[in-house]
């Protein structure tokens, strides 16, 4: 199974990389752009997905600081 | 006489620095982080660097090494352990501190002498130090703001567990001014500036010495 995980700055953690982004699309004449927020993306292949939370939870996330989503695909991209 | 041991990992900077400060007030022996045996060392200390090319996050793939699993043990039978930079981030993800170090609310790696306040005086740390006393000390990190979670912020405020407050604005963002943590049994203590830059007459200062002196139990500037 392709997976992939998505992982975010939790909601109220300040971003800078999100307000860099913010700002710098302004000045290259994209209006209209606001609540960026910059993660990271992860693929993987792995066999037994029921052990994909427990691989967020211990080492691709930290859940203090970081939110993460599991994306489940089934054809290998 | 003290003997500290030192923990290296690949990516370490400041490991030779660390052990040099070590030196001064004790005795001190690099540690191989692919080496669960700490040697019977007195206190650890856990050195700033880039471990593992701080890949994925700071300090996320350091704390699963097999010396960090020695040490998670060493700290819950009580024994003394300074994380420092990186260290600091390592002893975080490795839950041994609370909170996490982000990066710095500018996006600029900071590089320069900061002067931050000794608040508690009874971690085995800042023993040498005074409460209230200011120590002058090098800043240099690109993810040094330190978060937690506000209750467990106000947790730690309320518990005497933040260590060390940078005098003023703090430079990289953190909640409250924070520059160092303890744990709640005092006996782990994390900070972002580098006291071992700060040991010798040519640093231009040497406050840093204090915390190595506390550890080793000997006045400092010896």
């Amino acid at each position: 199974m392709r997976a992939r995980i998505l992982i975010r700055p939790k909601a109220g953690i300040l971003d800078p990389q999100g307000i860099a982004v913010e700002r710098a699309l302004p000045a290259l004449g994209f209006s209209g752009v606001a609540n960026v927020h910059v993660g990271r993306l992860v693929e993987l292949d792995v066999e037994d997905v029921s052990q994909l939370d427990a691989m967020c939870q211990k080492l691709l996330a930290n859940p203090l600081v970081e939110d993460y989503e599991i994306l489940e695909q089934s054809t290998h991209a | 006489m003290t003997r500290f041991g030192v923990l290296r990992f690949p990516g370490t900077c400041d490991d030779d620095e660390a052990l040099a400060a070590c030196e001064l007030v004790g005795d001190g022996v690099m540690l191989w982080h692919g080496d669960s045996d700490l040697q019977g060392v007195d206190a650890i200390v856990v050195p700033g660097g880039f471990s593992y090319g701080d890949y994925l996050r700071c300090g996320a793939i350091a704390r699963f090494s097999p010396a960090m699993a020695s040490v998670v043990e060493f700290a819950r039978d009580g024994g003394p352990v300074l994380g420092i930079c990186n260290g600091f981030q390592i002893l975080c993800e490795a839950g041994l501190l609370p909170g996490a170090l982000l990066p710095n609310i500018g996006l600029r790696f900071i590089c320069h002498q900061a002067d931050i306040e000794v608040e508690h005086a009874d971690t085995p740390f800042t023993q040498a130090c005074e409460a209230g006393e200011l120590l002058s000390i090098p800043v240099k990190h690109h993810d040094g703001r330190f978060y937690a979670p506000p209750e467990q912020l106000e947790a730690l405020e309320a518990n005497g567990q933040v260590v060390f407050r940078y005098v003023g604005d703090a430079p990289n963002g953190s909640s409250n001014g924070i520059a160092g943590v303890c744990n709640e049994r005092r006996n782990v203590v994390g900070l972002m500036p580098h006291p071992e830059h700060a040991v010798l007459p040519l640093h231009g200062s040497e406050d840093g010495l204090k915390l190595f002196a506390s550890a080793a139990q000997v006045p400092a500037g010896v």
